[in-house]
């Protein structure tokens, strides 16, 4: 067993010195993604209830949330959830990119002062418990009459989306050589061609990157979808959210898996996204 | 006029942030075709003047003229000029090539001339045959000649230069104020130099405008600079200096009571500083007229490879003031050179004695 | 006669053309400003306004004191600010470790472990609770496998009560708490370490004395973005929690929901509020903003 006097660090410490921390570390990796992984064989279960393991194998739970217009108690338009979902969801990517990264763009180049007002406000939207701005929307929404409106809830997820915009479009930018904007306005181009031409390739990743999480955050969010969303124009999550509360519908693991495999995927073209960006260096 | 530069007139350029002065009140004209270095420590103000010119930074009242036209108010990108900065900002995600092409491109220039001149200005710089390359693939004096290139590409009447050396080691820092000297004088265009190494400034400038604190302390050749500073600070700032205290009473000078004589009478009496360059002090075997002579104990005795440097505490000064001398190293002086802790005799010739206040 | 200042050479252009700078950035970020001015700042400065506002439509403290009063509403604070520290300490046990695991590991290794926090914290807050709601259950695996075992012999009731609650959350939060104490662990610089072994330190001292000082500012930004994210927690603990376990924002919403009772609702909303300001008030004397942000 001589890996075990393997130094592990800087400091001279040896593996069996530091055993127990490696142990402990890939249990609580383990429990990090396995409890959620669960519900993948459950959605291929053929009974009703939640066994596991489950006895009998099917895909009625996916032929129920593809195929089963207009179950019985109310909410429960599977589809119709999921397609108010998605393009609430690429609506909001087109609000919170743009928005989120020219208020990147003005904050970094704005004086530290303003910029020290602004920032607090700009984030504001991560600190504010997120349950106090759902029902401040809701009645904000029922004056203009937006609840249960598709542009009602792009607006409010574009409020949640924003926040993880600018953040990731500012850091991008505090990396990025403002300088070589200065040289292309020296050299004859105006701001906003230095911009386009010099900029924004640089950033162009970045800027993918937010708005795929952009995407993502409108997907997942349940809160203010909750009360700003009604009638036809329920989201997904929303949906899910109302199943739970009530029973426990076998259906959900099946749309659970559907979204574990669309998170994941995201989540895996963000972080190649990533790596190329950081190879440019 | 000359056809490939311009005059630059800089007048009561005042630029304040809060309490404190960026720029109070510069006036600088800038000859045609000439090497103006900007000389001054860090935070010393050159810098935002240089941002004036170039039209990043807006003074809050002043004039620049281009020739014969008011600029202050144009934007950096009708300005017509060519700037190299300290890191060079380059594009990463374009090739040498389209970097040094990018003025002409924004400038509609047509491809088979944006060719020729990007061909052209890399022979300049001595890059010819690295068009293709990507950035990240060139070393940081290749990095500083590419940025060059495409400063000078279009031929602009002005280069404004932020500190382009400061990222090269010594060596080729040395090389690289050479080249660029000898660049200046085949492109003939005004050039504004910003720097803080005395050295770089007096190697390459035709004149030096020293800054400090936002205020013009002195205008001059490097020459003049150098032999005549105006004040302490630029004494002590450029070149190597000893100061000691003197003082003048009745035209008459002395350096701790012992009376000294200067190669110019000083206009009042009062109390100034005496420069002593180490290279023009000597060690005095015996003395002779027309030198000023001071005594001391060597306290130490540095080898420098060209010259070996002494440090003298003076006798007469309670406070031991140190003077240094340097001696060049030639193999007859090696000999001659005193042990640590010996008394020796300073000289300064009186031709080589001023004071500055 | 009045004797004019005369204007300095472009003094006034040039102040012209230093606010249309000005005006440009502020511009870039203006339609950001109204967004969250209209979508945040008016909305819950409304809400601010009707907690003040009584039954019969006049300003009053009523909702305050009614909510002071009410021993439902003191359990629900209590239940709040329990299961918020606790989640939070948990997550301090376990995520510090893993955290100076991974901040040891080589850059390869340690974006491998990062995989396995950045997995759960992109997977549907849903679908994690839902999972949880799972494994959980009577019937679930977790009791089965104890049975199997031979641990139990009847079924334990892990959730619909505060630890089932806890358990969820802490997995949801565990991330939130990794990401920002990771990467100022990576920032430490190691050299310190070595200086301290150097200087005789042993490893336990020199972890005690150089390192855990030095990775403070990340642990406290990651407590705190737990902590705050705690306060305001809504779906876990109302699937996890089976109705037991009630939280100040399910008490908000079931307020709107279920009784219509703006000025209830907002009142607490805005002791919410105004809590989670504090905490964050303090910590921002305490570490910066842009390390709050940094999720």
């Amino acid at each position: 067993m001589s890996f075990l006097n393997k130094n592990v660090s800087e400091t001279q410490i040896r593996l069996k010195d530091r055993l127990w921390l490696y142990i402990f570390s890939y249990i609580i990796l383990f429990l990090l993604i396995v409890p959620s992984l669960v519900v993948i064989p459950m959605s291929f279960s053929a009974s009703q209830y939640l066994e596991f393991p489950p006895r009998e194998w099917s895909l009625r739970w996916y032929e129920n949330y593809f195929f089963a217009w207009k179950v019985e108690n109310g909410f429960n338009d599977w589809m119709q959830a999921t397609w108010t979902s998605v393009k609430v969801a690429v609506l909001t990517i087109f609000v919170a990119t743009p928005v989120g990264t020219m208020a990147a763009y003005g904050l970094v180049n704005s004086n530290s002062r303003l910029s020290k007002i602004l920032f607090p406000i700009f984030i504001s939207p991560m600190m504010v418990p997120i349950i106090l701005v759902a029902i401040g929307l809701f009645y904000f929404f029922v004056q203009f009459k937006l609840v249960g409106s598709i542009f009602g809830l792009v607006l409010g997820h574009s409020l949640v989306a924003m926040p993880l915009v600018l953040i990731i479009v500012f850091s991008a930018l505090k990396n990025y050589d403002m300088n070589q904007e200065k040289v292309a306005r020296s050299l004859g181009a105006t701001r906003f061609r230095a911009f386009r031409e010099i900029t924004l390739p640089q950033i162009k990743f970045s800027i993918i990157s937010a708005s795929l999480i952009a995407f993502l955050t409108s997907f997942d969010e349940i809160i203010i979808s909750l009360f700003v969303a009604g009638g036809d124009n329920s989201t997904i999550t929303r949906s899910m959210f109302l199943a739970l509360r009530d029973q426990i519908d076998p259906t959900i693991a099946a749309i659970s898996t559907i979204l574990i495999v669309i998170s994941s995927g995201l989540l895996i073209i963000i972080q190649l996204i990533g790596n190329k960006e950081n190879k440019k260096d | 006029m000359n056809e490939t530069s311009l005059n630059i007139s800089i007048r009561e350029v005042t630029k304040k942030y809060d309490q404190f002065y960026a720029l109070k009140d510069v006036s600088l004209e800038i000859k045609s075709g000439e090497f103006m270095t900007l000389l001054g420590p860090s935070g010393s103000g050159k810098t935002t003047l240089l941002m004036v010119l170039a039209g990043f930074t807006n003074p809050d009242y002043g004039s620049v003229k281009f020739g014969d036209e008011e600029v202050i108010l144009k934007p950096p990108h009708l300005r017509g000029i060519g700037m190299v900065f300290q890191n060079y900002a380059l594009f990463p995600h374009m090739t040498v090539e389209q970097n040094v092409g990018y003025p002409q491109k924004l400038r509609g220039v047509s491809a088979a001339e944006t060719k020729r001149s990007v061909e052209e200005a890399l022979n300049t710089v001595k890059l010819e045959g690295l068009g293709h390359r990507g950035i990240n693939e060139l070393s940081g004096g290749q990095r500083q000649r590419v940025a060059l290139a495409r400063a000078i590409v279009f031929k602009p009447k002005i280069l404004l230069m932020d500190e382009p050396l400061s990222a090269l080691d010594k060596k080729l820092r040395e090389e690289m104020q050479i080249e660029l000297r000898q660049l200046h004088d085949t492109l003939n265009m005004t050039t504004v130099y910003v720097t803080h190494d005395q050295k770089e400034a007096l190697t390459m400038s035709d004149r030096i405008t020293v800054i400090n604190h936002g205020e013009l302390m002195q205008l001059g050749t490097p020459n003049e600079i150098y032999e005549h500073p105006n004040n302490h600070f630029i004494a002590d700032f450029i070149g190597e200096s000893s100061l000691l205290p003197v003082s003048i009473r009745d035209g008459k000078t002395s350096l701790n009571g012992e009376k000294i004589v200067l190669a110019e009478k000083a206009e009042k009496d009062g109390d100034y500083l005496l420069v002593v360059r180490p290279e023009k002090a000597f060690l005095a075997d015996k003395k002779v007229k027309g030198a000023n002579y001071f005594s001391g104990k060597l306290i130490d005795s540095i080898f420098q490879g060209e010259s070996q440097l002494l440090v003298v505490k003076l006798n007469s000064n309670d406070d031991g003031q140190e003077v240094r001398v340097r001696v060049p190293n030639e193999s007859v002086t090696q000999k001659a050179l005193p042990e640590v802790g010996q008394t020796v005799s300073i000289g300064l010739k009186v031709a080589d004695s001023y004071v500055v206040s | 006669m009045t004797i004019v200042e005369a204007e300095k050479l472009n003094q006034k252009g040039l102040q012209k053309v230093a606010s249309n700078e000005r005006f440009t950035f502020f511009g870039l970020t203006l339609p950001y400003l109204i967004m969250v001015t209209a979508l945040i700042v008016i909305p819950v400065g409304w809400l601010f306004y009707l907690s003040f506002i009584g039954r019969d439509g006049s300003f009053s403290f009523e909702n305050y004191e009614r909510m002071m009063k009410s021993k439902a509403y003191i359990r629900i604070f209590i239940t709040t600010f329990k299961i918020s520290i606790l989640t939070t300490i948990i997550c301090a046990a376990i995520g510090y470790p893993l955290a100076y695991f991974m901040s040891q590991l080589s850059r390869k290794w340690a974006n491998i472990c990062m995989i396995g926090v950045l997995i759960p914290f992109w997977t549907s807050l849903l679908v994690r609770t839902y999972a949880w709601l799972v494994l959980l259950q009577k019937k679930g695996l977790l009791n089965n496998m104890a049975i199997e075992m031979g641990l139990i012999t009847e079924p334990i009731k892990i959730v619909h009560n505060t630890t089932g609650t806890l358990i969820g959350m802490v997995h949801i939060m565990l991330p939130f708490l990794i990401l920002p104490l990771y990467a100022n662990m990576r920032s430490i610089d190691k050299d310190t370490l070595k200086a301290a072994s150097s200087l005789g330190a042993t490893p336990t001292r020199a972890f005690w004395t150089v390192f855990f000082p030095l990775s403070l500012p990340g642990l406290l930004a990651g407590l705190l973005i737990v902590f705050v994210l705690c306060l305001g927690f809504y779906v876990t603990p109302a699937i996890l929690g089976g109705g037991r376990v009630i939280m100040a924002a399910m008490k908000i919403s079931s307020n709107i929901e279920l009784y219509f009772s703006w000025g209830a609702a907002s009142a607490l909303g805005v002791v919410l509020l105004v809590v989670t300001g504090i905490i964050l008030f303090i910590a921002s004397k305490l570490v910066s903003m842009d390390q709050l942000g940094n999720r």
